[in-house]
């Protein structure tokens, strides 16, 4: 049976190196399960943060061979098998134990979004309609599976640290899906300008390139989103009106 | 002493998938103090990973549907052991939970005149299930997660509780742990709510998340609870098969309710061999009938893959069994076939089943538009749970202990209906929620006894404290679920189901000696010695009411006993705890229904 050498960081928030491990493969191994294997018989105390092992709940991320990648969705035969596998915790984010970081800042960061507020319903259970063609580009946001990889890989938060202005893109992804739910009538424009620093991002689009649910985060989420700001904010016609008027945000 | 964190709110919840975080939400809104405590990171609970939708009688898509046609169809299949007054309200509100989800931000996938839209799912009479594409379980938590944040619940991520406690018969709060540093957390509360889902990772191939241990089932178990139906375990039909990491990941029945179809090595459309005779009347004749009833055809019925998940698992095992299986074990499900049919299919296929396109892409090098999937039946769902009351979810023996969504028994009867599973978190972990906080204002005081804390926490630590040992934590898992797998499985016998209960005492002694190594921080490990315990509490009561069904029926298939005996649909199974603190299982008739209810199932045949 085929076998691979993983180089797993062991540590915590003092410091911490690589473990080398040899793994035996089984046919369709996924990062995750090498993991597993090595929990099982080499260190039972190896800290690793998944559940569903299927791509869907968005918690085995990790940096592996150094790109941001779910353990569970990244099959070991498509990694070079020349060298050492290389897993570590995502480095935007403080670590707690190995490969377990602590992402609680995003909660933080999340609670304090403008929630959304629908308008009145439509008909008497309380529903609305809409239409398909109107929930789409929402739909496509509310795919997020919160796997915090957009963040890590963020200059402005993994180089830049903005961590207490910059909401970082996971969040600019939430913000537009709740703009665009047609039945919300919040405005966040303000929010994201004041608060939530959208302006920091200098669209590299490196957040698209890692999104494992292929969401078109810069041009589809980020960049609405600064229209909406530019158009708002700086807009020198509405400026002017504004200086007239008294009127502005 | 050993040193805790201390909190305090009117109601605990215990769990935070769908039925935890609904009755979070409940009991907030309520006005009580709530503490939400989840073994993983909010939002990545088991719920996250149901696919196919949450079944509502909307009637969006044919208004022939009602609740009374819902509720007559959860009865059928569940073999009518279901708990009726369950079922009843299940089927009443479950729209109103549905449309709810839209006023929090949930945006179903669209009818052309802006309803939501609903799909066809096994044993649901009409299309029947709310859903965004194949990800309506991520929708769902989502939505309540993004909600509940603004409801003023303390959420406390990552905690593990061990023990609950009481004082005498009543629930008064829990003990546990945080998973970061392995520091210890007290819970006093007046009221406390199990949502803590399934129990899947009892088994070697299944569809759970490592979450899925049976905490609340045995947590209840301990505290004083009766636990029913749990002979009833869901082999889901379609699991994943091939290559053997993925074994278990879920394929969901949307496939099926797209047109999908089940063949054998043969390439032999083996489901129209053997239709029951309950639901004979209910399925098409032929494949063509059965094409037009996934594609909107009210007077077609369905094809006989999607007759109820029970009887089509044991289909799948019969092919395999008897030579006819695919290399891998399985047997072959095509959606790729409906080009034949459909000019755009790829497109609607990717449209339709996005999750499903990408796993098999991803983890399988399938490319499900062109070729067939290979599945198998997975460990899937409990029916069996906490024995509570229909309309307050509080526990038939223990007050102030209510439970809701999967670790609560009662209303899927010996088998669930797909899409049931949603709307069950969402109908009764609001009414968990709601009376838990009525229960809280009711029963203000109560106090908690320093010992039971003591004796949690040196519980807790032990297996940190014994010396390691050759048989680690993980491998006594892997054998107990090795155990479950081959012997108390989809086909039972007498025999085995013995052999799988004398294990169970034997892996239990042995898990009182295994040390875990490590120390108290983040160490999968200790927590799997502590899982453990929960793990062993349900596969006892699986297999002990198991080996008490000497019949067929639902879920529960003996080999040794194939029949179904009506004498046997008149009772449940109820395992509880001995005075001498062995486990018992006795027999409770099932209540009269009233004539309404029974008129409903006349009618709807």
């Amino acid at each position: 049976m085929a076998t691979a050498t993983f180089k797993v960081w062991r540590g915590n928030q003092d410091g911490g190196d690589f473990g080398t491990y040899e793994v035996e493969l089984e046919p369709g191994y996924v990062v995750l399960d090498a993991i597993h294997q090595i929990q099982a018989e080499q260190a039972t105390d190896m800290a690793v943060r998944w559940n569903c092992k299927a791509g869907k709940c968005g918690s085995c991320s990790a940096e592996i061979n150094g790109s941001p990648r779910l353990m569970c969705m990244t099959r070991v035969e498509d990694l070079p098998s020349d060298r050492p596998i290389t897993v570590e915790p995502m480095r935007t984010f403080p670590v707690l134990k190995d490969l377990v970081t602590d992402v609680s800042w995003n909660y933080e960061v999340k609670a304090s979004i403008q929630k959304l507020t629908p308008r009145s319903p439509d008909a008497e259970d309380g529903s609305w309609r809409m239409q398909q063609y109107d929930v789409e580009r929402p739909q496509e946001f509310r795919k997020c599976i919160e796997c915090f990889l957009c963040q890590d890989v963020c200059h402005v938060l993994r180089d830049h640290h903005l961590h207490d202005r910059f909401a970082g893109p996971r969040h600019y992804v939430h913000t537009a899906q709740l703009e665009m739910n047609p039945i919300d009538t919040s405005d966040r424009v303000a929010q994201l300008r004041d608060e939530l620093g959208i302006g920091y991002c200098n669209i590299n689009k490196c957040c698209t390139k890692v999104c494992p649910e292929g969401i078109q985060i810069t041009d589809n989420a980020i960049i609405p989103l600064k229209e909406r700001v530019v158009d708002r904010s700086y807009d020198p016609i509405r400026k002017l009106v504004s200086m007239v008027t008294g009127n502005g945000d | 002493m050993s040193k805790y964190q201390e909190f305090e709110h009117d109601v605990i919840v215990i769990g935070a998938g769908g039925a935890g975080l609904r009755a979070a939400i409940e009991a907030a809104a309520a006005g009580v103090s709530v503490g939400l405590i989840c073994k993983s990171l909010l939002g990545k609970a088991h719920t996250v990973m149901a696919e196919g939708g949450m079944a509502a009688a909307l009637a969006n898509v044919d208004e022939r549907d009602g609740w009374h046609v819902h509720f007559a169809d959860t009865m059928r299949g569940g073999q009518y052991l279901n708990n009726w007054r369950m079922a009843e309200l299940h089927a009443k509100e479950a729209p109103e939970r549905a449309r709810e989800l839209e006023a929090w931000g949930a945006l179903f996938d669209r009818t052309p005149d802006g309803k939501i839209i609903q799909r066809n799912f096994g044993g649901h009479a009409y299309p029947r299930l709310a859903h965004v594409g194949d990800r309506t379980g991520l929708e769902m938590i989502r939505t309540l997660q993004d909600h509940g944040i603004h409801q003023g619940i303390d959420v406390h991520m990552e905690v593990t509780v061990t023990k609950l406690l009481k004082d005498g018969e009543r629930c008064v709060g829990a003990f546990g742990y945080d998973r970061e540093q392995g520091r210890f957390r007290v819970f006093k509360a007046k009221a406390v709510v199990l949502a803590t889902g399934g129990l899947g990772r009892a088994y070697l191939v299944t569809s759970n998340s490592w979450e899925g241990t049976g905490d609340g089932h045995s947590l209840g178990y301990d505290a004083g609870a009766e636990l029913v139906d749990m002979e009833f375990i869901q082999f889901h039909p379609t699991g994943m098969v091939w290559p053997p990491s993925v074994r278990g990941i879920l394929v969901t029945e949307g496939v099926r309710g797209e047109g999908g179809i089940l063949k054998n090595s043969e390439g032999r459309r083996f489901m129209f061999d053997d239709i029951p005779p309950l639901y004979k009347d209910q399925t098409a004749d032929t494949p063509e009938e059965g094409w037009r009833y996934v594609t909107g055809d009210r007077d077609a019925r369905r094809p006989p893959e999607l007759l109820t998940r029970d009887h089509v698992a044991r289909k799948i095992v019969k092919e395999v069994k008897e030579g006819r299986g695919s290399p891998h074990g399985g047997a072959y499900l095509d959606i790729a076939w409906i080009k034949e049919n459909l000019k755009d299919s790829e497109a609607h296929i990717k449209k339709k089943l996005p999750s499903m396109y990408h796993q098999f892409k991803e983890l399988a090098g399938i490319d499900i538009t062109k070729e067939p999937m290979e599945v198998g039946p997975t460990t899937h769902y409990a029916m069996g749970g906490i024995a509570v009351d229909g309309d307050t979810q509080m526990t038939t023996t223990v007050p102030g202990l209510f439970a809701a969504g999967e670790c609560a028994g009662g209303l899927h009867g010996a088998n669930r209906l797909g899409g049931n599973s949603l709307s069950d978190l969402l109908v009764f972990g609001k009414r968990a929620g709601e009376y838990a906080a009525n229960f809280a204002r009711e029963n203000p005081s109560y106090s908690i006894s320093e010992d039971q804390i003591e004796a949690a926490a040196s519980a807790a630590l032990a297996p940190l404290e014994r010396e390691t040992t050759k048989d680690g934590p993980f491998q006594l898992q892997h054998r107990l679920q090795k155990l479950m797998q081959d012997n108390v499985g989809i086909a039972r016998e007498e025999g085995e189901i013995s052999t799988a209960l004398q294990e169970i005492e034997q892996i239990r002694g042995e898990l009182a000696r295994v040390g875990a190594g490590g120390n108290r921080w983040y160490n999968p490990g200790w927590h799997t010695a502590l899982d453990m315990q929960h793990l062993l509490t349900v596969s006892e009561a699986i297999a002990t009411a198991a080996k008490e069904r000497k019949e067929s029926r639902g879920a529960h298939s003996r080999v040794d006993y194939q029949a179904k005996d009506p004498t046997w649909g008149t009772f449940n199974h109820v395992v509880h705890k001995g005075s001498d603190g062995r486990m018992e299982v006795s027999r409770r008739s099932i209540p009269e229904m009233p004539a309404a209810l029974k008129n409903i199932i006349e009618e709807q045949g």
